[in-house]
């Protein structure tokens, strides 16, 4: 979502310009790789219709470059069903990836009261043993499924299938159909083995599949409410979801559901009963919006509660959307009634921040969305990219049409949809569709990262240790943000750190709220006396002025 | 209640792991390979598991952990990986320059049978290994044992691959310091030292996963043992080889290897395996002990017997690792204190008779669990609670649900510093341990005690 145009952003005067620190950051490189890394790092230029460079992106990383990357196991049990809180997640597998995604990532949840379901705090494996492994492992599952069914009397099992469990042929779908008839209750499995794809990319889409045609539809109650959303591609990581529905409660919206931050099985269940369905993470949940689309007839609209801004600017899409004068008003209230304390925050902050210069190398949208709270404090984005996107959350949904389909990507099921017979009902007609366009607001479009970026600044796809290295050696940022891997080689060269995928320590950052949690965290990060310290006196200053003389 | 739905009758499982008391063999052979001066470990398998386990060990550490992955796609999982590791050692070496690449195993490329050995002969035949450097490999499939078997097969790699006789005995000890935190290496070198015994002390975290912060980032940190220490391994008089899960495979596999006589201990945790320790150290380099470690024993023993009434006869439940739990259970019993539940996820039946060995004359049921769980502890909590936990960060969530003090010890600690700076091995660390174990003690006594029996002095 282009909040400024190319003209607003300007161009970036770089002391070492990106054309020749790509030279700089590939050069070590064996040839081979270094030519293709250098498809995946670009300098930045945008069209007055916007359109930009090509980037390579979405593939596979090279063996021995330490990426930032994880798998997509990672992908479909930690980020997507992670933060399901009433689904018992069951890793069927070593106990490894169970264990190393158990309690991670900060997703925040709150159940409804002392009885409602919560495994959020618990870990499931079936932990595999060589004796599997030889055997196969579907009894062993079986047996563990009636155990967690016997003791935790779950509505819901999800199976996870690592990588061995694909090499020895255990049909994780084959059980879950099995204790599904069994058990009475919805079991069902995800073939989300680690080496499936070329990053976590690859599991959001296999959760997303998984999701749609085991559970959503499922139940057809109408929920209450005028204005009904779904909140798609929010995890809730420090309690962000927790901001965004105060949000909407004070409005008066209504959320069905949310994938999946602060979610639950019934409102996945439910959630084909909204009226419009919001996409926050694109890369990592368009799948299901264009599936519902499809089938039950809701539109998606891209928006971002990432900033102050950028917060109004989708409360008034969806006030557009909906076409209601007092909605419409509420909204105008509550931006009105938040904004003035944000701004108080914002010029005192930027008063001891501006003029500072970013990074970021994370995710597949929060790279973007984390850019316009850089830029209100008056810092400057010099460099960005992601961890494991494509080139639509780059370079933007036209360039969908001429995406080649390779054969890592060709290995992930893509589902195919057809409209529900009797539950498919288009939300817009072509008139609403064309009322939209005409008030500035685009169905199933998102701009992507590059858009809303400088020119001249460096764009860079799944960043390796070295180029991070390389980066802070030629340009010295005052503040780089990536995940937790990153953070301490960072922070170790002298050059504070932010995680933004599990937000460190901190958070709620969406919202009004949020944004003035993210500024002053900023403040304190790039301003921290402690960076003054890092030499001690004798090290500033070797050489002894004068000597002290013994009487 | 964070874990609202454990019950406290216990249903016997044989096929389900909640909550687990272990991880995978591959992140303990990443830890060790780290202790190599200028090594970088190498994960053969997909992405997923070195982000994890470098993930794991960044937060446990919070220290930056290097190490790269054969980044396996469905392609190699079908065909094998060997395009995938040849490839990785020459851009690695190519990049990041290390002196080692310590390649360990996952249970991906252990189930398609990749064999390293040939793959690295091959990566040496066609010149993808520079002259002076090398590549050594553990087999470590998540699928056996746990992280603590996987530490111990690098520290094997290590002899199999470097250890080498030079046809003398030189006058020096091997350390094999065990699964153990930087700081504690670096205690287990500072004791050796007192004493005057030169040693070469394999592996060695410290000032690679406790380094300083000078605002220069090194990929390759100042600390680790050194590829000529290694080497020169196979020529020492003997080897004492601390913890016999994590140290001593390879303490055995140098003796067949080089000859080198080997004394397998626990882990020097408290203060009879400190004593241990210090006495074979002694015997085995012929020194005296000096002065100076009498004094840090006699701190120790001082401490116990100014304080030993709130030890007495409290309870205490505990999971982690089998060398340090077995170690520690016996430093808890020699203080009269009950260690009653007691778990590791480790599998290996020795761990349970070694416990109820140390436990006889605890006058109270023990319950102990080899290929056990957090659940499992729990459960028994809930039937016959304790006045103590101790174990690693996850145990926090038992400890606020049945509102218990919890002492961090163990792999991971997520929430708190001060387990990769302050030693809890040798006489210094059980004071350590023992101050850890008051203030959690006597904190909830001064939390709980009524106005009027509400202690100034204690």
């Amino acid at each position: 979502m282009a909040t400024l145009t190319p003209e607003d952003l300007g161009s970036l005067v770089l002391d070492i310009g990106a054309d020749e620190a790509k030279k700089e950051l590939v050069g070590k490189y064996p040839t081979k790789v270094a030519r293709k890394r250098a498809k995946q790092i670009v300098a930045n230029q945008v069209e007055p219709d916007l359109t930009v460079p090509e980037i390579q992106s979405n593939v596979r990383t090279v063996p021995g470059l330490i990426s930032q990357r994880g798998c997509t196991y990672a992908g479909c049990k930690g980020v997507v069903l992670g933060p399901t809180r009433d689904i018992l997640n069951l890793t069927h597998g070593p106990i490894g990836c169970g264990f190393y995604s158990w309690l991670t990532r900060r997703n925040q949840t709150r159940p409804k009261g002392p009885e409602d379901h919560n495994f959020m705090t618990y870990c499931f494996s079936t932990d595999m043993q060589d004796e599997q492994i030889i055997f196969g492992g579907e009894k062993k599952l079986k047996q563990a499924i009636q155990e967690a069914y016997d003791i935790f009397k779950p509505k819901a099992i999800g199976i996870f299938a690592t990588c061995p469990v694909g090499l020895i042929g255990d049909d994780v779908h084959a059980v879950a159909r099995e204790m599904k008839e069994k058990l009475g209750i919805n079991v069902f499995g995800f073939s989300c083995e680690g080496y499936k794809g070329v990053s976590q990319s690859a599991g959001h889409h296999i959760a997303n599949n998984g999701v749609f045609t085991h559970i959503v539809g499922l139940d057809d109650t109408e929920p209450a409410g005028e204005f009904k959303i779904n909140m798609l591609g929010e995890y809730n990581i420090g309690g962000d979801a927790f901001e965004i529905e105060r949000l909407f409660e004070d409005i008066g919206v209504t959320l069905v559901s949310s994938f999946s931050g602060n979610s639950s099985y019934d409102q996945f269940a439910n959630s084909h009963t909204a009226d419009l369905n919001l996409i926050m993470c694109h890369r990592s949940i368009n799948y299901v919006a264009e599936m519902m689309e499809k089938k039950f007839g809701i539109p998606w609209l891209k928006v971002n509660f990432i900033g102050a801004g950028a917060t109004a600017k989708s409360l008034r899409k969806i006030a557009t959307y909906f076409e209601n004068p007092e909605l419409t008003a509420k909204v105008e209230e509550v931006v009105a009634r938040e904004l003035p304390a944000v701004e108080a925050v914002r010029e005192e902050v930027k008063s001891r921040c501006a003029g500072k210069r970013a990074m970021l190398f994370v995710g597949g949208s929060r790279a973007h969305h984390y850019q316009e709270l850089f830029r209100e404090i008056g810092m400057e984005i010099i460099a960005a990219g992601y961890e494991f996107a494509h080139r639509d959350d780059y370079e933007g949904r036209r360039v969908l049409p001429n995406l080649k389909v390779d054969a890592d990507s060709r290995n992930i099921e893509e589902l195919q949809v057809e409209a529900d017979p009797a539950r498919f009902r288009p939300r817009l007609d072509a008139a609403g569709i064309a009322r939209l366009e005409q008030e500035g607001i685009k169905l199933s479009e998102y701009q992507g990262m590059m858009a809303d970026m400088k020119n001249g600044a460096l764009v860079i796809d799944d960043i390796s240790q070295y180029e991070t290295e390389k980066l802070i050696e030629i340009y010295r940022p005052d503040i780089i943000c990536a995940g937790i891997k990153e953070k301490f080689a960072v922070q170790k060269s002298g050059i504070p750190m932010k995680q933004l995928h599990s937000y460190d320590s901190g958070g709620p950052y969406a919202g009004f709220q949020g944004a003035i949690n993210f500024w002053r965290e900023i403040d304190r990060l790039v301003n921290s006396k402690v960076w003054k310290y890092l030499q001690a006196p004798w090290q500033e200053h070797p050489e002894l002025a004068a000597k002290y003389v013994w009487e | 209640m964070l874990l609202r739905h454990t019950p406290k009758e216990v249903h016997e499982r044989t096929a389900l792991t909640v909550n687990p008391a272990k991880t995978c063999q591959p992140i303990g052979a990443m830890y060790a390979a780290l202790g190599i001066h200028r090594c970088l470990p190498h994960s053969h398998g997909s992405q997923g598991c070195y982000a994890y386990h470098r993930s794991t060990l960044t937060r446990h550490y919070k220290e930056p952990v290097m190490a790269a992955t054969s980044a396996f796609t469905e392609g190699a999982s079908v065909f094998g990986g060997q395009a995938n590791l040849l490839q990785a050692i020459s851009n690695i070496f190519t990049v990041y320059e290390p002196e080692v690449i310590a390649v360990h195993t996952t249970c991906l490329s252990e189930t398609i049978g990749d064999d390293i050995p040939q793959i690295v002969a091959k990566a040496r035949d066609e010149g993808k290994i520079p002259s002076g450097r090398y590549v050594i490999h553990a087999n470590t499939p998540s699928y056996v044992g746990s992280h603590v078997t996987g530490f111990a097969s690098m520290v094997k790699g290590m002899v199999d691959y470097l250890a080498a006789s030079n046809g003398h005995k030189e006058n020096r000890i091997n350390l094999i310091p065990g699964y153990v935190e930087p700081c504690d290496m670096e205690e287990i070198k500072r004791l050796a030292g007192e004493l005057g015994v030169p040693v070469i002390m394999f592996p060695d975290t410290s000032n690679v996963l406790n380094g300083p912060q000078t605002g220069k980032f090194h990929i390759y940190p100042d600390g680790g043992t050194k590829v000529e220490e290694l080497i020169a391994a196979g020529s020492s008089i003997g080897t004492v080889a601390l913890g016999p899960l994590a140290s001593g495979p390879a303490a055995r596999a140098l003796d067949t290897k080089c000859k080198v006589p080997c004394e397998i201990l626990n882990l020097p945790i408290g203060l009879r395996s400190t004593d241990t320790f210090i006495d074979t150290l002694r015997r085995i380099a012929g020194v005296t002990v000096p002065e100076s470690i009498n004094i840090e024993r006699g701190r120790l023993v001082d401490v116990i017997t100014d304080m030993h009434q709130y030890f007495y006869h409290r309870k205490v439940a505990l999971a982690g690792d089998p060398d340090q739990l077995v170690a520690l259970t016996e430093f808890l019993v020699d203080l009269d204190m009950w260690p009653i539940h007691i778990v590791t996820g480790t599998p290996g039946k020795k761990f349970e008779k070694r416990i109820k060995e140390i436990t006889r004359e605890v006058p109270h049921p023990v319950n102990v669990r080899a290929t056990g769980d957090l659940f499992l502890l729990h459960q028994w909590l809930k039937s016959e609670p304790v006045d103590l936990l101790l174990g690693n960060t996850y145990m926090k969530y038992i400890a606020r649900d049945e509102d218990i003090p919890l002492v961090r010890f163990g792999f991971p600690i997520l929430d708190r510093i001060g387990h990769s700076y302050f030693p809890t091995v040798g006489y210094r660390g059980g004071l350590r341990l023992l101050e850890k174990i008051l203030d959690t003690l006597l904190d909830r006594q001064d939390r709980d005690a009524p106005e009027e029996s509400f202690e100034l002095v204690m």
